[in-house]
């Protein structure tokens, strides 16, 4: 009784204090002076229609790098504690249906092109790199779902991954050597605003980065799905 | 925003709340699992609505696309030794 009177004291605080923030909140008239720069230098420096692209790659892309590190942490401590489980053995089961086998068909490669799209095209159109490959590793669970003994080359999966950390950090050191600064996009031309290719290295970066996030997905997705039991 | 939005809006949170509840609540695991879904899937329109397509983009494939999807393959993998 007084643990449920606790916690309801506690609740009603927490409302309180987001009531008090909801109220005391006025939107700007006006951009503040950093989202000023970003808002109106991006287009002219970067070349990159998508702002919030330009800031994730570009402006702040060692924040990215971060944060595709603690991804590929976590990817790493999925598959040792999963390590240590038991295969799984290949027995007789129910099939899964033929709705989810043929579904999967059909879906599965667009579902991956919708994935390749969103992080080819990120500086253009919304989406990005984590979004693009977590697109793609849905595709991957799909196949995972529609037959669960499917088999996914680990090698091949974890090659993708490191390919594309590696050349990730090539190119930003490469901006250091180039252009103004690590992660730099402009050490290939610019172009025209609103091109494929265009916005210099960020495409490149982009994909690199939704290859290597999908890779990382997968590559849970697939360590979970092929261990029996821990 | 019009008046039809904020109707929309708030309509939207309310079935977000709702859906809040179900999951915590709810007796059977995989309506749970379903609700916390629908809880992001509501989110990333919210997302939509306040004008920023990225981060609806993102919560709706990893909030509702991704975790649900791990939720259930891992209650399916603890079936074995529980009863809700």
């Amino acid at each position: 009784m007084i643990k449920r009177f606790i916690a309801f004291l506690l609740l009603i605080a927490i409302g309180g204090i987001f009531a008090t923030l909801l109220i005391g909140y006025t939107p700007d008239a006006e951009l503040n002076l950093t989202a000023r720069y970003y808002a109106e230098r991006t287009a002219a420096d970067l070349g990159s229609a998508n702002i919030v692209t330009a800031i994730v790659v570009t402006y702040r892309g060692l924040d990215t790098l971060g944060e595709v590190t603690v991804l590929f942490l976590s990817a790493a401590i999925v598959g040792l504690v999963l390590a240590g489980g038991r295969q799984r053995t290949p027995r007789p089961r129910a099939p899964v249906g033929e709705l989810l086998t043929t579904g999967t068909r059909l879906l599965a490669p667009l579902i991956m092109l919708l994935g390749v799209y969103v992080f080819v095209n990120g500086h253009l159109t919304p989406g990005g790199g984590f979004q693009g490959g977590a697109i793609v590793a849905s595709g991957v669970l799909l196949l995972l779902l529609a037959d669960p003994l499917r088999h996914f080359s680990h090698g091949l999966i974890s090659a993708i991954e490191s390919l594309a950390g590696v050349f990730y950090v090539a190119i930003g050191l490469l901006g250091l050597l180039l252009a103004g600064g690590f992660l730099d996009n402009r050490i290939l031309p610019i172009g025209t605003l609103g091109d494929l290719f265009s916005a210099g290295a960020i495409p490149l970066i982009y994909s690199l980065i939704g290859l290597k996030v999908g890779a990382e997905f997968a590559s849970m997705l697939a360590s979970l799905s092929g261990t029996e039991e821990l | 925003m019009s008046m039809l939005m904020t109707a929309m809006t708030a309509l939207l949170c309310v079935a977000m709340l709702v859906a809040a509840l179900v999951a915590i609540r709810g007796r059977s695991l995989p309506i749970a699992i379903l609700a916390a879904g629908l809880v992001s899937l509501v989110a990333s329109v919210l997302f939509l609505i306040l004008a920023s397509p990225d981060v609806a983009m993102t919560e709706a494939a990893i909030g509702s696309g991704l975790t649900t999807f791990l939720f259930f393959f891992v209650l399916g993998r603890v079936r074995g030794g529980e009863n809700d």
